[in-house]
């Protein structure tokens, strides 16, 4: 191979699709895809009088089995900006932190409180760079020196801006009860109240939703989290005589017993010094 | 012991193509099952038998209704209690009904448990290509009066044991069940025989207490349990609330 003049391009990241027809074949034939841990989920967000109220359901599912009963769907992105997310948990969390440091970076660059759209470009951009593949749905709130401001992004890189938005599996759910209760110059009592009757709505009627409710009040003085606001869901029964593991309940085959003490002995000199 | 699985939903009767290049085969076809979700467990005692089913019915990630019963009285002494998809399994339970009332006729008694078993699994093997898509525990008490369980995959291989768990909480459920009815290795004490030595309250409270557990990790089970009790005095039926999330 020549030397040429021209200088090499470092790899510019992103997916290569190369296994991509390896894996349809290995399906046909019959090997199963890892599951990915998902957030079937309902998570949602209104704009009131005074700002923009977030909530979110707080079940992780891995195919049908829950693999976490209180995760949190509601992430950090500005002291001013949240977002809710639904879909792969790994591609939720993942961006939402790359978007939050992105957007300190350009606060130290701007000197200014970070904009709503700025987080929404960002999100957007990148989720249709990678067109699709990585399954991000998220609900984005904020306020900013333009005012409230809530967003529905999509795993593609479309977004909506809109009044009162709700996404995830419960999202039918949820919609339903704002479409009937939602309207305009909300306090924020009643935003509170129609937030949590939406997550309640998808917690027990979508399969994929569950637990608890988040909410996540945000205004022009500043961020209120309210983590498991309503707890709906408590376990109902425990065994009234517990549980009971006596020694030799587990059959023992064998027994090595390694000193600890032998690895670890002060030969010569000092022990450590307390300072 | 039962090794035939049926694939869970996505049952479709086509033929097998030639080979020839991969294409992505996307789009639904026609399925003519559905799961219906739901967990069913046994427990059999000395002279007692529980059985137990949730009361939720769904399908895909929706609830059809809070309120199903998937627990079926055939007989005096015996239950049959079946999780899977609803329509196959009410049309099993009819074809049962059926068959026990022609026997009532010819022999002027009951079936007992044992015998009801066998039939289950001859009426199940007979559908052996296009199966009942439910998975059954049948309990009751035998002849002697002591509990019995058999456990039952889709095409009617079944056993007889001391406790058993089905449905989509099955997996769920059948460890703590090993863990709380068998000793936990055969190697230290010798194994239990197959009726359990726990009393009918214990059984009950186990129950409650392992339906409650499934219901927090499988999104299918939750909202109610139905407990029958079957003993000498008769059949007797409780429930309890399960989360509804």
């Amino acid at each position: 191979m020549t030397k040429s003049n021209v200088m090499e391009v470092p790899p510019k990241g992103g997916f290569t699709f190369d296994l991509c027809r390896r894996n349809t074949m290995l399906q046909q034939q019959g090997a199963k895809l890892p599951k990915f841990r998902k957030t079937g989920t309902t998570i949602v967000g209104l704009i009131f009088k005074d700002g923009v109220i977030l909530g979110a359901d707080t079940r992780a599912t891995e195919g049908e089995i829950v693999c976490d009963k209180n995760c949190e769907k509601i992430h950090y992105l500005a002291p001013n900006i949240s977002c809710c997310g639904a879909g792969t948990a790994a591609d939720t969390e993942n961006v939402t932190d790359m978007v939050s440091s992105q957007l300190v970076l350009h606060r130290y660059a701007t000197g200014r409180e970070s904009r709503v759209v700025t987080a929404l470009t960002m999100l957007k951009s990148h989720l249709f760079r990678y067109q699709g593949q990585v399954s991000a749905a998220l609900v984005l709130g904020g306020v900013d020196v333009t005012g409230p401001h809530l967003h529905a992004v999509y795993p593609h890189g479309s977004t909506d801006t809109l009044p009162f938005a709700t996404m995830g599996s419960g999202s039918l759910a949820a919609m339903s009860v704002f479409e009937s209760r939602y309207k305009e110059n909300l306090t924020k009592e009643e935003g509170m109240e129609i937030v949590s009757a939406a997550i309640c709505a998808g917690i027990f009627n979508d399969l994929g939703s569950g637990s608890n409710v988040d909410l996540c009040i945000i205004t022009k003085e500043g961020k209120e989290y309210l983590r498991n606001y309503q707890q709906p869901n408590p376990r109902s029964y425990s065994r009234s005589k517990g549980y009971d593991f006596k020694i030799g309940h587990t059959a023992v085959l064998s027994t090595k017993i390694t000193q600890l003490r032998q690895h670890v002995q002060v030969l010569e000199g000092d022990a450590m010094e307390e300072e | 012991m039962r090794s035939w699985k049926l694939a869970k939903m996505s049952m479709v009767f086509a033929p097998r193509l030639a080979e020839s290049a991969p294409t992505s085969h996307v789009g639904a076809s026609w399925s003519p099952y559905d799961n219906n979700g739901g967990t069913c467990v046994a427990i059999a005692g000395a002279d007692y038998c529980v059985i137990a089913a949730d009361t939720r019915m769904s399908t895909g990630f929706s609830i059809l209704t809070r309120d199903y019963s998937k627990i079926h009285h055939i007989t005096e002494k015996c239950v049959l209690a079946s999780s899977g998809f609803q329509a196959d399994v009410r049309s099993l339970q009819k074809n049962l009904d059926a068959r026990h009332q022609i026997y009532q006729h010819q022999h002027s008694k009951q079936m007992s448990c044992p015998a009801m078993a066998q039939l289950l699994s001859n009426t199940l093997y007979y559908k052996r290509f296009f199966p009942y898509y439910s998975f059954n525990v049948l309990g009751g008490l035998d002849n002697e009066g002591k509990g019995c369980v058999y456990t039952y995959d889709a095409v009617g291989s079944y056993e007889r044991s001391g406790y058993s768990s089905q449905g989509s909480g099955q997996t769920l459920i059948m460890p703590v069940l090993d863990n709380q009815l068998k000793s936990a290795s055969p190697l230290v004490l010798p194994p239990r025989e197959s009726s359990t030595p726990l009393t009918e309250s214990e059984a009950v409270d186990l129950i409650k207490d392992t339906f409650a557990s499934a219901a927090e990790r499988d999104i299918y089970t939750g909202d109610g349990v139905e407990i029958v009790i079957i003993n000498k005095e008769g059949i007797r039926r409780e429930t309890m609330a399960l989360k509804r999330d």
